[in-house]
C-alpha cells in the first residue's frame, strides 16, 4: 500500500494514527521541530504538553496502565531524550508498554558532539525491551510499527525510535505494515498442554494451596483477567496479589488475602510461607515479595506461570514453570479442571481457611486513632469510604503513603491501580494520574502522595491546569521523607540523615498559584468534609492532610528475615535484631 | 540462588548484523553480572545478513539458563543454541606469536611450533609470526612454551564453535 512522497515526519504520523494513537505526551525542541510540524497539520492526534520529560514518560504510562493501549512519548534530542530515561526505566520494571519517539540531530552530524547531541540509543539500550536509530526514510515505516509490535507483544516494555532531523525533513514512501510478522521477536503465547497437565496434577492434590498473581495478569487484559478470576472461584483456593497485582482480584472477595511482601497482609505472608502448592500467576518473585529467599514458602511446589522465560527460575527455582500468556494458560487450565471433575480435597481445604482465618484475626492492619492528629491510615480509610462507590483510579508516588495506599484501598478490577512498583520512583504518581485523566476524562482519578515525592514532578500542575484535568492530589504530609526516617529508626539508631522536609511550600497557596484549588485538613474532625470538598470541586485540587509525623508503616518483614518474621507494629519491634545480612539489602 | 557448580558453556548467538547488536549482547552480560571468557563475531551470511556471535561464559545452571533465556529476549537474536549441552561439538581458536630471538632459542622455537603444526606467517633474521590453530588449551600450551624463548606479542581469536553430524542451527 505505497502511497504518493510525503516528508518523513509525516510519514511517522500517518503510521502512529494506523497504529490507533490517539494521544501523545511530549515536549518540543530543535530536533522534533518537523514532526510538531507535521502534528499541527493534523487533527486526529491529541498532543498534551507535559512540563518535563521524565513527566511525558510517567503520564504515557499512567495511560496505558490505564487503557491496555500502548502509551506514546515524544520529546527532543540530548536533555529531552536523557530526562526520559526515569520513565524509560520505570516502564521497564514494571512491563509497560511505551513507544517514545526522540529527535535527533542529523545523520551528518551524529558522533561531532553537536547541539543538544547525546548517543540516545547508546544511553538507552539498558533501560528500553528495545531501541532503534533510523538512519533512512526508507526504514521509517517499517520501524514505526516494529516499535509498536515490539512494545506490546510477550511481556510489554518501552521502545525508543531515535529521529534524526534531516530524516523527518526528507520525502520518502509510506507503507502500512501493521500487523507483519517480525523476522525474529515473536514470542509465543501458548503454554505447553504437558506443563498445564502438571501444573494442575499439583493443584488437584493440594492440601494447602495460594494463587500469588501479579502485573502480568493485568498486563494480560481485562478478558484474561476475569477467567482468572472464574478460575480461582472455581478452585476456591486463597489468592495474594502483588504490589503490582493489585485489583487483578477482586479486594473485597472472602478468597482475596490481600497484597504480600515486605509491607504485605499478616496472613498473606503466612500463607506462602506455609503453603504446599504455590500457583504463581505473572508475578516474578521480586525480593519485596521472598524475602529471605532460602526460607520462602521452604515446603511448597511452586508452578510459574510468565510469558517471559527469563523470569522462571531467575530468583527462585520452581516445580513447573508455564510459559505464556495468562489468557491461554488459564482457559487452558479452565477447561482441564472441568473436564477431569477435579474437586480438591475438602477437608484439608477447609483446614487451611480456618488456619488463614486466625491470622486474618490477628487484624494486621490496626492502628490507634485517638485525638485529634490525623493518622495516615485512617485519612486513607476515610478517602476510601468516600470515593468506594464511584470510579475511581488511583496513582501514588513512592514510600509509606503508597504501601498504606496499597493496604487500605481494595480494588476490586483490574487497571485502577497505578504505582511505581519495580522502580520505586517518587514523582511518577502526579504525571501518571495526568495520563489516566487524559484517557478517562470523567473518572475520579487520585494521586495518594507524600510531601516529599510530590516535589518531584511538582511542576505538572501546570499541565494539569492547562487541559482542566481534574486530578486530586492527596498529600499524606508527616514533614518527612516517611520511608526513609522509618528505616533510619529501625535500622540506623534514629539517625535521621537528611530525611526532614524542611522548608515545605504552603501546598494551599501552591495550588493556587498554579492555578489549582488548595485545601487542608489538620484535625480528624475536617478530614470528612475536605475530602467531599476535593471530590466536588470540578478541576484539579491539592488537598494537604497534615498527619502524625512518627507513625511508622506496618506490617513489615524486615529486610533479610522470612516471611513468618513479620512485625506487626511497634511493639513488636525489639523482636529480633536486623541481621548484618539483611543490612545491606535495600 | 546459586545451585550448582561452576561450568563453562559456550553458547552460539544467530543474531541480525545490525548497528548496536553486539553493544546489546555485551551490555546483557555487563548489566547482569554474567561473566565473558571469549567472544567472536563476524558475518555468517551476507544475503540475510546474520552475524554469529559466539561466547564462552561459565556459571551455575541457573545462571547459564538464564543467560540463554535473557539472550533471547533480545529482538535482532534468532537463535541460541548452547553447545556445550546439546551434543557434541568442535571448538577452534587462532592465534598469532611473535618470537623475538636467536640463536639456539630460535631453533627450539621453530622445533616446537613444528611439533604443534603452528606456521610461520612472517620471518626476520631475529623474529617469527606463528599461526596456530587448535583448542584453546593447545594454544595456551603453544604459548608457554613460547615463553621462555623469546615470546613478545600474542593475538588471537577467541572461540569459534559449531555442533558435530549433519544437523545444523
Amino acid at each position: 500500500m505505497a502511497s504518493e512522497p510525503i516528508l518523513g515526519a509525516e510519514i511517522i504520523v500517518k503510521a502512529l494514527i494506523d497504529q490507533g494513537v490517539e494521544v501523545i505526551f511530549g515536549y518540543p525542541g530543535g530536533a522534533v521541530l518537523p514532526l510538531y510540524d507535521a502534528l499541527f497539520k493534523q487533527n486526529q492526534i491529541k498532543h498534551i504538553l507535559v512540563r518535563h520529560e521524565q513527566a511525558a514518560v510517567h503520564a504515557a504510562e499512567g495511560y496505558a496502565r490505564s487503557t491496555g493501549k500502548v502509551g506514546v512519548v515524544l520529546v527532543t534530542s540530548g536533555p529531552g531524550a536523557t530526562n526520559a530515561v526515569t520513565g524509560l526505566t520505570d516502564a521497564l520494571m514494571d512491563s509497560i508498554p511505551i513507544v517514545c519517539l526522540t529527535g535527533q540531530v542529523p545523520t551528518h552530524l551524529i558522533g561531532n558532539d553537536a547541539f543538544q547531541e547525546a548517543d540516545t540509543t547508546g544511553i538507552t539500550r539498558p533501560c528500553t525491551k528495545h531501541n532503534y536509530l533510523v538512519k533512512s526514510v526508507d526504514d521509517l515505516s517499517r520501524t514505526i510499527h516494529e516499535a509498536f509490535h515490539v512494545t506490546r507483544s510477550g511481556r510489554p516494555g518501552p521502545v525508543v525510535v531515535d529521529l534524526p532531523k534531516d530524516v523527518q525533513q526528507t520525502s520518502g514512501t509510506y507503507t502500512n505494515h501493521a500487523g507483519e510478522r517480525h523476522r525474529s521477536y515473536n514470542p509465543p503465547v501458548k503454554p505447553d498442554r504437558q506443563q498445564v497437565e502438571a501444573a494442575i496434577a499439583l493443584m488437584a492434590g493440594a492440601k494447602k494451596p495460594l494463587f500469588y498473581i501479579g502485573g502480568g495478569v493485568v498486563n494480560s487484559g481485562p478478558a484474561a483477567t476475569q477467567l482468572l478470576v472464574d478460575f480461582i472461584r472455581l478452585t476456591g483456593f486463597p489468592c495474594t496479589q502483588t504490589l503490582m497485582g493489585l485489583g487483578a482480584f477482586p479486594g473485597s472477595d472472602p478468597l482475596s488475602l490481600g497484597m504480600l511482601g515486605m509491607h504485605g497482609m499478616y496472613e498473606a505472608n503466612w500463607a506462602m510461607h506455609d503453603c504446599d502448592v504455590m500457583i504463581n500467576i505473572g508475578a516474578r518473585f521480586d525480593d519485596r515479595v521472598t524475602g529471605k529467599v532460602s526460607a520462602f514458602a521452604p515446603n511448597s511446589k511452586k508452578i510459574h506461570v510468565d510469558i517471559d522465560p527469563s523470569s522462571i527460575n531467575k530468583n527462585v527455582r520452581v516445580d513447573v514453570p508455564v510459559v505464556g500468556d495468562v489468557g491461554h494458560v488459564v482457559e487452558e487450565m479452565m477447561r482441564i479442571w472441568k473436564a477431569r471433575q477435579i474437586r480438591p480435597d475438602a477437608k484439608a481445604l477447609s483446614a487451611w481457611w480456618e488456619q488463614i482465618n486466625k491470622w486474618r484475626g490477628r487484624d494486621c492492619l490496626k492502628y490507634k486513632q485517638d485525638g485529634e492528629i490525623i493518622k495516615p491510615q485512617y485519612a486513607l480509610e476515610r478517602l476510601y469510604a468516600a470515593m468506594k462507590d464511584r470510579d475511581y483510579y488511583i496513582t501514588t508516588e513512592v514510600g509509606q503513603h503508597q504501601m498504606w495506599a496499597a493496604q487500605f484501598l481494595k480494588f476490586e478490577k483490574p487497571q485502577h491501580w497505578m504505582t511505581s512498583g519495580g522502580l520505586g520512583t517518587m514523582g511518577y504518581g502526579l504525571p501518571a494520574a495526568t495520563g489516566v485523566q487524559v484517557a478517562h476524562p470523567d473518572s475520579l482519578v487520585i494521586d495518594v502522595a507524600g510531601e516529599a515525592s510530590i516535589m518531584m514532578n511538582i511542576q505538572e500542575l501546570s499541565t494539569l491546569v492547562q487541559y482542566r484535568l481534574p486530578v486530586k492530589v492527596f498529600i499524606l504530609n508527616n514533614r518527612w521523607m516517611g520511608m526513609v526516617r522509618q528505616w533510619q529508626e529501625l535500622l540506623h539508631g534514629g539517625r535521621y540523615s537528611e530525611s526532614y522536609s524542611d522548608a515545605l511550600p504552603d501546598f494551599v497557596k501552591l495550588a493556587d498559584a498554579f492555578g489549582a484549588h488548595g485545601l487542608r485538613a489538620t484535625k480528624t474532625s475536617e478530614l470528612d468534609g475536605i475530602i467531599k470538598q476535593m471530590i466536588d470541586i470540578k478541576g484539579p485540587v491539592i488537598v494537604d492532610v497534615a498527619v502524625d509525623e512518627k507513625e511508622n508503616c506496618f506490617p513489615m518483614i524486615p529486610s533479610g528475615a522470612a516471611h513468618n518474621e513479620m512485625l506487626l507494629g511497634p511493639e513488636d519491634q525489639s523482636a529480633k535484631p536486623i541481621s548484618e545480612e539483611g543490612m545491606v539489602l535495600v | 540462588m546459586e545451585q550448582g557448580k561452576v561450568q563453562r558453556h559456550t553458547i552460539s548467538v544467530l543474531v541480525d548484523n545490525e548497528a548496536g547488536v553486539l553493544a546489546r549482547v555485551i551490555g546483557l552480560f555487563s548489566g547482569r553480572g554474567y561473566n565473558i571468557e571469549s567472544l567472536t563475531v563476524a558475518e555468517v551470511d551476507n544475503q540475510a545478513h546474520f552475524s554469529r556471535i559466539t561466547v564462552v561464559t561459565s556459571g551455575t545452571p541457573m545462571i547459564i539458563e538464564q543467560i540463554k533465556n535473557q539472550l533471547r529476549r533480545l529482538v535482532p537474536v534468532h537463535r541460541v543454541t548452547d553447545l556445550t549441552l546439546d551434543g557434541p561439538s568442535l571448538e577452534r581458536e587462532l592465534v598469532l606469536v611473535k618470537v623475538h630471538g636467536s640463536g639456539e632459542k630460535r631453533v627450539e622455537s621453530l622445533r616446537i611450533a613444528d611439533i604443534f603444526r603452528a606456521r610461520v606467517v612472517d620471518s626476520t633474521i631475529e623474529s617469527f609470526v606463528f599461526e596456530m590453530t587448535g583448542s584453546t588449551e593447545k594454544l595456551n600450551a603453544f604459548i608457554n612454551l613460547m615463553q621462555p624463548l623469546g615470546l613478545v606479542e600474542v593475538s588471537r581469536t577467541g572461540v569459534v564453535a559449531i555442533a558435530r553430524g549433519a544437523e545444523a542451527i
